[in-house]
Formats: structure tokens, sequence, C-alpha cells
């Protein structure tokens, strides 16, 4: 089935759900409505066969879009050998998400990252601890406003580019 | 007399000989069984996706060796690719330069491999094959100093081709090792697949069902020896791997020796690519002609004014992909290794996302691990094949 016909299939099904679709560099990114998102992972899952998550991770637009985050699915079809992505937009002061670990296993790392390192948290979560950084660390790394020589520290000087 | 029994908890790592790095597992234990496995990652946690959001595209290559160092060019590989998707120039990579990668990346498919198979060997108990395995990787080291100038880190590839040629001769290196890498190989089967203690210590042992290895992620060879027959190179190729002709060993038992088997065929299997990249190895260029995004070759940037002037652009400034997003999965040796990045139209990457395999098929050890002996949680972490330097990134 071709990216159209499921993004077809997904709109037929969850069709006030879907904001947006593009295309680009033949890859297919699908913007849905953040509270349907276990339903359309799991309809993705069951009815249109993207049977493996390769990864989720969260992206911070400050100051370039609103709402300010986009947590993202890559999803694949082990079958079909097909790929394409889900993505939702979040909002810096609601800045929690449904956990899909309940439909991929492998969610489970993966949100417990995006929650350490872009303070994006997952409910029902079965473990949302801080995975890479220190269990005591204050603030998100990844956030385009934490600075990237970190905390309560002198500008680097120096050049970087 | 009743018994006073209660669990144990001890703690492995992060400075542990077999955990392969700074990987920490707390392991509750009742005698000798593992009830419950934690692991703890982080300690090598660098921050490259950050420092990737503040430098050009071209600065952030060095920085991707540095994820999985026993296999540097795959993610050289990975990251260039993405790169090259984002800007739209994939197929205006020139032939030399894919064939080029393939060779690369082949070579350190065994690179990685063979580190893999030493210090499981030794984990388990085997020590000689260490020596052997290092003895062959040295070869490769010694490719990777002669066409990058490093040893490790080699930062080989360039969007949109590759920072050198081949220098003269080495082509006869390359094929002398390839061909008697099968020869080496059969030297370490002799030494493992018929040894009854290394049958002993890894049949059986840390199996995992396809159905629960799609469940949490795992990838690569260790997908493929639990009966999942998926491969990127074959099925989404890349860099003009659907011009090889290889097989993907595919083995259903998904236990230690069946990770061990597919890994082992997989390494003959790279050694007849190398080859066959060899036969198509023809003199062209190696770098794509489009002078705004990829670097001018050495000798234009000397002798003419615009190459100097985009050499001097490119390296200042960077070059701007157009604002969107792409995904790029590489068939790493350890599984899909994937690149996920969003341009906003500038020259620095707004978001670069790694998908580290090692980071997802960890993911997989406490259900492997649970409910069996101490011990072979040593085995399970030597098959699950990690690296912490991607793990933590």
């Amino acid at each position: 089935m071709s990216d159209q016909a499921i993004v077809e299939k997904l709109k037929a099904k969850f069709s006030s759900a879907v904001l947006d679709v593009v295309e680009h560099r033949g890859e297919t990114t699908v913007t849905v409505e953040k509270e349907r998102i276990v339903e359309v992972c799991t309809f993705m899952r069951d009815d249109c066969g993207y049977n493996f998550l390769c990864d989720l991770c969260g992206v911070d637009y400050l100051g370039k879009l609103t709402p300010r985050f986009m947590v993202v699915y890559n999803l694949y079809n082990i079958t079909t050998k097909q790929r394409i992505r889900i993505k939702i937009p979040v909002a810096e002061e609601d800045a929690n998400v449904d956990t899909v670990s309940t439909v991929w296993g492998t969610a489970n790392w993966h949100e417990r990252e995006c929650w350490d390192l872009m303070g994006i948290s997952f409910n029902g979560h079965p473990d949302l601890r801080r995975i890479l950084m220190p269990a005591d660390w204050e603030g998100h790394p990844l956030r385009k406003d934490y600075p990237l020589q970190g905390p309560d520290r002198e500008p680097y000087q120096g050049r970087l580019s | 007399m009743a018994f006073n029994t209660e669990t144990m908890v001890i703690n492995m790592g992060p400075q542990h000989p077999s955990t392969h790095g700074v990987l920490q597992l707390i392991l509750e234990l009742d005698g000798e069984i593992v009830q419950k496995a934690t692991p703890h990652i982080g300690f090598l946690h660098r921050g490259t996706e950050k420092l990737s959001e503040y430098r050009t595209y071209h600065q952030i290559i060095p920085l991707t060796d540095r994820l999985d160092y026993l296999a540097p060019m795959s993610n050289n590989l990975g990251y260039v690719l993405a790169v090259e998707k984002l800007l739209g120039i994939t197929d205006k990579i020139p032939e030399r330069a894919k064939v080029i990668r393939v060779l690369m990346n082949e070579l350190t498919r065994l690179k990685s491999h063979l580190v893999w198979m030493a210090c499981h060997a030794l984990d388990i108990g085997a020590m000689t094959v260490f020596l052997y395995c290092f003895r062959e990787r040295e070869d490769i080291t010694d490719i990777y100093e002669k066409v990058s100038g490093a040893r490790m880190t080699s930062n080989y590839f360039r969007v949109g081709g590759l920072s050198a040629d081949l220098p003269e001769g080495l082509e006869q290196d390359i094929r002398a090792f390839a061909e008697s890498m099968p020869g080496h190989i059969e030297t370490y089967e002799g030494l493992l697949t018929g040894n009854r203690i290394w049958q002993k210590r890894t049949i059986g042992v840390g199996h995992i069902s396809a159905e629960a290895a799609i469940d949490i992620g795992i990838t690569g060879p260790a997908l493929r020896a639990s009966g999942v027959d998926w491969d990127l190179r074959r099925d989404n190729p890349y860099s003009g791997y659907e011009d090889y002709d290889f097989e993907v060993p595919v083995f259903e038992e998904g236990d230690t020796f069946a990770r061990y088997k597919a890994r082992l065929d997989e390494m003959r299997q790279a050694s007849l690519i190398i080859l066959q990249a060899l036969d198509k190895l023809k003199p062209g260029p190696i770098l794509a002609d489009c002078p705004k995004v990829v670097l001018p070759p050495k000798q234009d940037v000397v002798e003419s004014i615009e190459g100097l002037i985009h050499h001097f652009k490119i390296i200042s400034e960077g070059f701007s992909p157009e604002p969107g997003e792409v995904y790029q999965g590489v068939e790493a040796p350890k599984g899909e290794l994937g690149f996920y990045l969003v341009s906003d139209g500038s020259p620095k990457p707004l978001r670069m996302k790694v998908r580290p395999p090692s980071f997802v098929n960890l993911q997989g050890l406490p259900q492997m691990v649970e409910g069996k002996l101490l011990a072979d949680v040593v085995a399970v972490i030597g098959t699950l094949d990690i690296v912490l330097g991607e793990i933590d990134r």
C-alpha cells in the first residue's frame, strides 16, 4: 500500500484528528492530535502493519512554532519495508503525552529519554525516570533555552563554528 | 526449622570488565537466579545531540565517529546519507564514492564483529579467540589509517562523497585481506562452534522470540537470529547496495548460539561484498558536482578562485538545506542506526536525533536474563553487542 493510501485510511478513521500531511524527500509525515496518539498508534500497528517503532523523540521549536514541541514517532512496517512518520504538537504549559509503551514495548526507554532531555512527560508510563542524565539533575538539556555549556556557567567565548 | 530466605541485590558495573564499557546493572538475585535486572546508563553521555545543534552539518561528522567507536564509518555513512537526503542530492553521488562507501562500510562491519567475537568469547572464557580476532582487526585498522589517517575515529565520508580517494596500492591490500578472511572465520569457528563448553554456555541462553524482539525494538543480527528476515541493505537499499549479491543469514532459535552464527555468517557475506565492491571500483570523481553544498576537490581549491570561494563558504558558513525533516536508517553492524534530521533553513540542524541500535537492543536485556543464572548475564551482555558510546551519546 502506498503512503498515500495509508494516509487516506488514517484520514477515513480519524478525520478530525489528522491535522497535517507533508511529503518531503519522499517521506510522509502525518501530524495528528495529541489526545488521539495511542489510538492512532494502535491503528497503525494493527490495521496498517506498522509493527515496528524505530524511534521516538521530541523536537523543540522554541520561537518558531506554537505549540512549542513536537513528539515524533518514526514507524516501520517490517512486512512491506515502508516507513511513515507520525507527529503530535505538544504545548509547553501542558507538556504531557499518553504513553505508547503499551503499544510498543520499545517506547519505554525512548520516552524516558524524551522526558529526561526534553522535559515532556508521558502519562501512564510504567517507569518514568531520567535515563541519560543523573537522577538529581535539574532542567532538560535538549530544550532550546537550556544553555549549551550548562546552567550557571559563563557562556563559551570561543568559536563554535 | 524454617530458613530465612531473602533476595540479594548486587551491583555489576560500571567498572566491570564484562560490561563492555560503563554499563551498570542492578541485579536482584535469589541464590544464583536473577530475579530482576535494571540497567543504568548515561555514564558516557557527552551531549552529542545538543552539540550538533550548534555546529554546521559538516562539523557534525566527527561527532558521529564517537557514537559507535567500534564502527565509526557506519556512523559516518548513516549521517552523510541523512544530510544528502535532506539536501536532495542522493542521486548525484558519484559511483566511485558509493562503491568506496560500501567497501569501507563492510570492512567496518568486519571490524565491529571481530571485536564482538573477541570480547564475547573472552567473557565466556574462551581466551584464545580474542588474540586471533584482534590480529585481523589490526589489519582493518591499518586500512583505516591509510584511507583516513586515523585508526579509529575515521571522519572519512563527506556530504556528497569522500574526504580523499583511496591511496595507491591499497586495493590490493584490501583484496588480499578480504580473500584471507573466510579462512580466518574457519579458524574462529574451529575454536568455538563445536566446543562443548561454548555450546553449553550459549545454546538456549538469552532466548528471545521474534514477537518479543520486535516489540522491544531489537534490530540487526540479534533480530535475524530470532527468525525475522529483515536487513536494511537489502530491503531499503542505500549507497548502491541493490547492485550487490549477498545473502542475509537468518536463524530461528533466538538464543545466544544463533546470534553467534548469524554474525559469523554476516562476516562471510561482508568479505564477499568487499570483493564485489573491489571489482566495481572504477576510476572517477569522488565528490558530487554540487558546488554550493559539496566541498570542491582539493585541486580546485588550490587552482581556481571559484573552488577557493566555495571551499571558504562551505567551511566558514556551511550550507542551508530547505526546511524539512528526514529519517535515514542504515544497517550498522549492531542493527538499525537511524539519523533523524530537522532543518529550519539555517546552516545548523534544528534537531539531530540518533537512533542507536545498542540503546534499543540493551532494553531487551532484562527479559533475556530474568529467571536465568547470574553467569548468563555476562553471556547476554556479550551477545547483544552493545557499545556504550552510542547508548549514552
